[in-house]
C-alpha cells in the first residue's frame, strides 16, 4: 500500500515537472510573441511553422554554451543558487490541486501531488525561501551589479511577502481552513474574488513583486544593473534561472486561481481544462502588464509596499474578520 | 487622494491602450519574402546607359571619377575609332570600374555626368561573398539592352 502510494506520487511529480518545463519553455515563446504584437512587431517567426520551434532552438543553444564562472566567485554557492531558484519554484506545485479525484486504472487518483492540510502555510513557507536563490547568486558572483540586484531582490521579496501573507489570511478566514482542496470546494457557489476583490488585487500585485516581474523587476533591471543577480550566469545556469522565473509565474497564477478564482470548478464537468484556462488568463495578464508598465524606482517600490499595501491589506483583513465573526 | 486615484486610472487606461495595439497589423516588413518598392529616385546600384542605337553614352570624360568623394570609380578613356565608334564623342571608356565596397551612394557621379551615362538604379541587395565580386566591371555596369535601367534611351541627358 505504501509502496503504491509512493510510486503514484513519484509518477505524478515526474509528469508535473515535465509539463511545467514544457509550459515554461513555451511561455518564453508566448511572451515574446505577445509583447511583439503589442509593440506592433511579429516576434520570433523563423524557426519552424509560426516560429513554434523557437524554445527548442533556444534550449539547444543554451545547452551547447560554454560553462564559465567569474574569478573570485564562491564556487559552491555560485553553482547551487540556480538550483535553489528552480527547486523552490517547482516545490510550490506540490500542494496545488489541479483537479478533483479521478478514477485511473482502478485507483482513485487525487489530482494534486500532496493534500497538505496547511496548504497556504506551506506555500508561504516555501515561497519565502525563493529569496535565497536571488541573494546567494547575487552574492557569490563576485560582481557589484549582481550584489546590488541580490540585495534589491531580498528587500523587495521580504517586504512584499508581508501584504501577500495578510491577503492570504482573508481567504483562510472565509474558508475556515488552510487546506487548498477544501478552499477550492468551498468556492463552488461563488468565487472569493467576488467577496474579496481587494484581497485579490493585493495578492496579484505582490505576486508580481514575488516573481520579480515588471513593473517590479528591480533585481534584474537591465538598464541599471545589466541583468542584476544573473549577470554572471550564462548557458544552462542562466536557463535554469529563466525557467525558475516562468515556473514561478505559473505557481503564483495557479495559487491565485486556487484561492480566488474558484480553482478547477466551472460550468460543465471539465475540471482540469477550467484550471488551465484560468491560469492561462493570469499568465496573459503577467505579459500584458510587462508590455505596459515602466519599472518602479526603488524608493517608490518600498513606500508602495509598506505605506500602501500593508495598511490596505491589514484594513481588509480587519473588515473581513468583522463580517465573518460578527 | 483624487490625484492618486487619477493616476491609478491612468495605469488601467494604459493597459487598455496596449491591448488595443495587439489587434493592429504589425508595421514590420517581412523582408526576404516581401520586398518594399523603393521610391523611383532612390539610389542603389549603378548603370552605364546606352543610346537607342546601342552606342555607349559614356564619353570617358572622367568627371565622375573626379567628383567621387570616396574614390570608388576608375575610368580608363580611349580614343574612338571613327570606323567603329563606341560612343558619340571623341573618346569612350575602354574600362570602367566601380568599387561597390567604397561607394557611399551619394549620387554625385550621376550629377556630374555630362551625358547622363552613369545613373543609379533602385537595386539595393548588393552583398557578395568576396571582395573581387564587389568590384563592378564595365560589362556588369552596362545595360544589356538600351533602356534596361529604366532611363529613357532617347533622352538627351
Amino acid at each position: 500500500m505504501h509502496v503504491e502510494t509512493a510510486i503514484e506520487v513519484l509518477i505524478k511529480g515526474l509528469v508535473l515537472i515535465l509539463i511545467l518545463f514544457g509550459a515554461a519553455a513555451y511561455m518564453t515563446f508566448l511572451e515574446r510573441v505577445l509583447m511583439a504584437r503589442m509593440q506592433l512587431r511579429y516576434g520570433p517567426n523563423r524557426v519552424g511553422p509560426l516560429g513554434l520551434l523557437q524554445p527548442i532552438a533556444d534550449g539547444i543553444k543554451l545547452l551547447c554554451k560554454e560553462r564559465f564562472q567569474p574569478v573570485g566567485a564562491a564556487v559552491f554557492t555560485y553553482w547551487l543558487a540556480p538550483g535553489i531558484s528552480l527547486f523552490i519554484a517547482l516545490f510550490i506545485f506540490v500542494v496545488i490541486p489541479i483537479g478533483g479525484t479521478v478514477e485511473m486504472w482502478g485507483r482513485s487518483v487525487s489530482l494534486s501531488i500532496s493534500d497538505v492540510n496547511a496548504g497556504i502555510l506551506f506555500f508561504l513557507a516555501i515561497s519565502s525561501l525563493a529569496v535565497y536563490g536571488v541573494v546567494l547568486s547575487g552574492w557569490s558572483s563576485n560582481n557589484r551589479y549582481s550584489l546590488l540586484g541580490g540585495l534589491r531582490g531580498t528587500a523587495q521579496m521580504i517586504s512584499y511577502e508581508v501584504p501577500m501573507g495578510i491577503s492570504l489570511l482573508t481567504v483562510a478566514l472565509y474558508a475556515g481552513t488552510l487546506n487548498l482542496q477544501e478552499i477550492v470546494d468551498d468556492q463552488k457557489q461563488y468565487w472569493y474574488v467576488l467577496v474579496n476583490p481587494i484581497g485579490f488585487i493585493i495578492y496579484l500585485i505582490t505576486a508580481f513583486a514575488e516573481t520579480n516581474r515588471a513593473p517590479f523587476d528591480l533585481p534584474e533591471a537591465e538598464q541599471e544593473l545589466t541583468g542584476g543577480y544573473h549577470t554572471e550566469y550564462g548557458g544552462m545556469k542562466f536557463a535554469i534561472f529563466f525557467l525558475a522565473e516562468y515556473v514561478n509565474i505559473l505557481a503564483v497564477s495557479a495559487l491565485a486561481v486556487t484561492l480566488f478564482l474558484g480553482g478547477w470548478h466551472g460550468p460543465w464537468d471539465i475540471p482540469v481544462v477550467w484550471f488551465l484556462a484560468k491560469v492561462a488568463c493570469l499568465v496573459f495578464l503577467f505579459m500584458w502588464v510587462r508590455a505596459t508598465m515602466p519599472r518602479f524606482r526603488y524608493d517608490q517600490l518600498m513606500s508602495f509596499g509598506w505605506k500602501v499595501l500593508v495598511p490596505l491589506a491589514t484594513l481588509n483583513l480587519i473588515i473581513t474578520a468583522y463580517f465573518i465573526l460578527v | 487622494m483624487k490625484e492618486k486615484l487619477r493616476e491609478v486610472g491612468a495605469m488601467f487606461w494604459g493597459l487598455f491602450i496596449v491591448l488595443k495595439h495587439m489587434f493592429r497589423k504589425p508595421v514590420t516588413e517581412k523582408y526576404p519574402e516581401e520586398k518594399r518598392k523603393l521610391p523611383e529616385r532612390s539610389r542603389g546600384r549603378h548603370y552605364l546607359t546606352k543610346w537607342n542605337d546601342g552606342l555607349d553614352r559614356c564619353v570617358g570624360c572622367e568627371l565622375c571619377s573626379i567628383v567621387c568623394p570616396s574614390q570608388a570609380i576608375y575610368v580608363k578613356p580611349a580614343a574612338n575609332d571613327p570606323e567603329d565608334p563606341h560612343s558619340h564623342g571623341e573618346r569612350y571608356a575602354s574600362d570602367f570600374q566601380i568599387n561597390m565596397l567604397r561607394c557611399i551612394f551619394c549620387g554625385y557621379c550621376e550629377e556630374a555626368c555630362p551625358t547622363g551615362a552613369l545613373i543609379l538604379g533602385n537595386e539595393y541587395e548588393l552583398s557578395g561573398y568576396n571582395r573581387e565580386s564587389l568590384i563592378y566591371t564595365k560589362e556588369m555596369l552596362t545595360e544589356k539592352v538600351p533602356g534596361e535601367s529604366g532611363r529613357d534611351p532617347n533622352r538627351e541627358i
